[in-house]
């Protein structure tokens, strides 16, 4: 176990720098400078001598094989760079705003773990019943929704026209504010494990073993707790690694929609100035933090199911 | 419910008619999207001339909202294509010659995999500014890791069969063998993930338009209406109900065809529901 564990921890590291590389080459083989971009007003072009100092500045002045040797190397030393805007080192900047997102992130899933996975639960033992369909017709909408519409609405009936919750911001940290947009992150990841659960629980139902478990004279609640529930739980455990880990990416968009301070709001307003370190900081914090629970989800698999380790 | 396949009908349905609007949105409105703006018309709510109101220019919303039709579904479609031909390209030729090309396929793969595609597309639009271009790149380069694991598994079962191997003695060459002998054994497949694509990049667009990144207004694009309909919610309702409800819908469609068609393609999927 400890073994699996260590490699595939160690896989982990060639994914991340090829990541890295990919991030590094995207922002500087394509044209367009955060000089000229800071400098141009799109009439004139700026003064090159301008243009030279801020390059200089910044260290962009550099050939690209060289500025790409010094971004690992930071990189290894968990140096991301500086940021033009904040002037501050890019670490600092992403570490203020990370607990606001794994906050938001954290009771999205609660949220969506517990309506979603009691919901496919009874669908499944009850399947064609009306119950059955309407979280399915649910499930499929929820996955069909623009996330920002529903979180626009909710915003709308909620807090404008019953005035129950405050429409956006942070709050300072008052957990009502958390409320809508971690509902609109949740909506996706609920729809998902509703469907998985009851597909989980349906497959499961037809196994061999749970029939033997009938027939031996065990009681419905005895089979579905032993039986049912441990299998269905590893596929569970499983999506919602898988969702979670890829919420910050979804994250985005809802935390631009209630001001939200978190990695994907700084991430959508650097975009917005070209804050080059800081978008490619951002971004390898949501990829990382991606590969960290799947490899993580990898694991406890593992640990639940020992078929796993030999492949 | 016998040989009804609920997925399959109510998705095309919901497709076909998206599709409909957007081909013939000028014979559904006589109305210019972006032109026929009147201030004295703003913000009327829904009624028998405005059939979902007006926006804050006094732009008709159903007008709009047709031609949004057109935005998203181009989008949806051509980056999808671009998806598909790069997934199916690379999956299929790595698969078949194997070796150090299939190696590196895989491991770009695994990295495609590891970037939530919207944060990748996001990233491009970065780069590349706003507009359709940027967007048809942006997507269509983003999602095509599942099409290329599709396609590679594909061929690695298909490759073992006696036809190729008949191909091959018969001296085809390795692209004759590929699109003439591989390809056409995993259309369904591919199928189902390009409707599910399309409608996935739908989604996508709709969130960087919102987001200011995809295209711009005064184009009717169905993100960047709510982008400004935000502001108005409370005074209009209608502007942020009625583009969200088209993107939804689109979406709906989309998804419930790809589950659709993979019901219908898979046997045993139909056999055990009979």
């Amino acid at each position: 176990m400890l073994r699996f564990t260590i490699r595939r921890l160690l896989q982990m590291i060639p994914t991340i720098f090829a990541v890295a590389l990919l991030i590094f080459v995207i922002f500087s083989v394509i044209p367009g400078s955060f000089a000229s971009s800071l400098m141009s007003d799109g009439r004139t072009n700026a003064d090159p001598e301008t243009l030279a100092r801020i390059n200089a500045e910044f260290g962009l002045d550099k050939p690209v094989h060289v500025r790409f040797g010094e971004y690992i190397v930071g990189l290894v030393q968990f140096d991301l760079g500086t940021s033009f805007r904040f002037r501050e080192p890019v670490t600092e900047v992403i570490g203020d705003r990370v607990w606001a997102s794994l906050k938001l992130s954290v009771a999205a899933m609660v949220f969506a773990i517990v309506v979603g996975v009691p919901l496919g639960f009874i669908a499944a033992l009850r399947p064609g019943s009306i119950l059955d369909t309407a979280t399915m017709v649910g499930a499929v909408s929820g996955l069909s929704m623009p996330q920002f519409w529903l979180g626009l609405l909710l915003m709308y009936f909620f807090a404008l026209q019953l005035g129950w919750l405050p429409s956006f911001g942070y709050g300072g940290g008052d957990p009502l504010y958390l409320i809508l947009p971690a509902i609109t992150l949740g909506v996706t990841p609920l729809a998902l494990l509703a469907r998985t659960t009851r597909a989980g629980v349906l497959e499961i139902m037809n196994e061999d073993f749970i029939r033997t478990a009938h027939s031996k004279g065990m009681s419905n609640a005895r089979v579905v707790r032993w039986h049912l529930m441990r299998n269905v739980m590893v596929l569970v455990v499983t999506t919602i690694g898988l969702q979670f880990g890829s919420m910050m990416g979804q994250a985005v968009v809802i935390e631009k929609l209630f001001a939200w301070p978190g990695i994907g709001l700084l991430l959508v307003d650097s975009v917005a100035i070209r804050d080059i370190p800081v978008v490619q900081g951002t971004i390898l914090v949501i990829v990382v933090w991606f590969l960290v629970i799947n490899t993580f989800v990898d694991i406890i698999y593992a640990a639940i199911d020992p078929r796993i380790k030999q492949t | 419910m016998r040989g009804f396949n609920f997925n399959l009908w109510v998705g095309g349905i919901l497709t076909l008619v998206v599709i409909c609007g957007a081909v013939f949105a000028p014979l559904l409105t006589s109305l210019d999207p972006v032109f026929d703006a009147n201030l004295m018309n703003a913000e009327l709510p829904p009624g028998r001339e405005f059939w979902f109101g007006t926006d804050a220019q006094g732009r008709d919303i159903f007008t709009r909202v047709l031609y949004g039709a057109q935005i998203s579904l181009t989008v949806g479609v051509v980056s999808q294509v671009i998806n598909s031909v790069i997934g199916l390209t690379l999956g299929i030729s790595a698969a078949y010659w194997g070796g150090w090309w299939d190696d590196l396929v895989n491991g770009l793969t695994n990295v495609m995999l590891a970037i939530p595609s919207l944060i990748f597309a996001l990233a491009i639009m970065a780069i590349l500014g706003p507009g359709l271009p940027s967007l048809l790149i942006a997507l269509g380069l983003t999602n095509w890791s599942w099409t290329c694991r599709i396609a590679r598994s594909s061929t690695l079962s298909l490759k073992g069969q006696g036809y190729v191997q008949a191909a091959q003695t018969l001296g085809y060459g390795d692209i004759r063998i590929m699109a003439t002998q591989l390809l056409p054994n995993m259309v369904g497949p591919i199928l189902v993930i390009s409707t599910l694509g399309i409608g996935a990049a739908v989604l996508a667009e709709a969130a960087l338009s919102f987001l200011g990144l995809g295209i711009r207004p005064p184009f009717p694009s169905w993100g960047s209406m709510l982008t400004n309909a935000r502001e108005l919610i409370v005074i209009a309702p209608w502007a942020t109900i009625f583009p969200g409800l088209a993107i939804f819908i689109t979406v709906l469609g989309f998804n419930l065809l790809g589950d659709g068609l993979r019901d219908y393609l898979d046997p045993h999927m139909r056999t055990r529901e009979q």
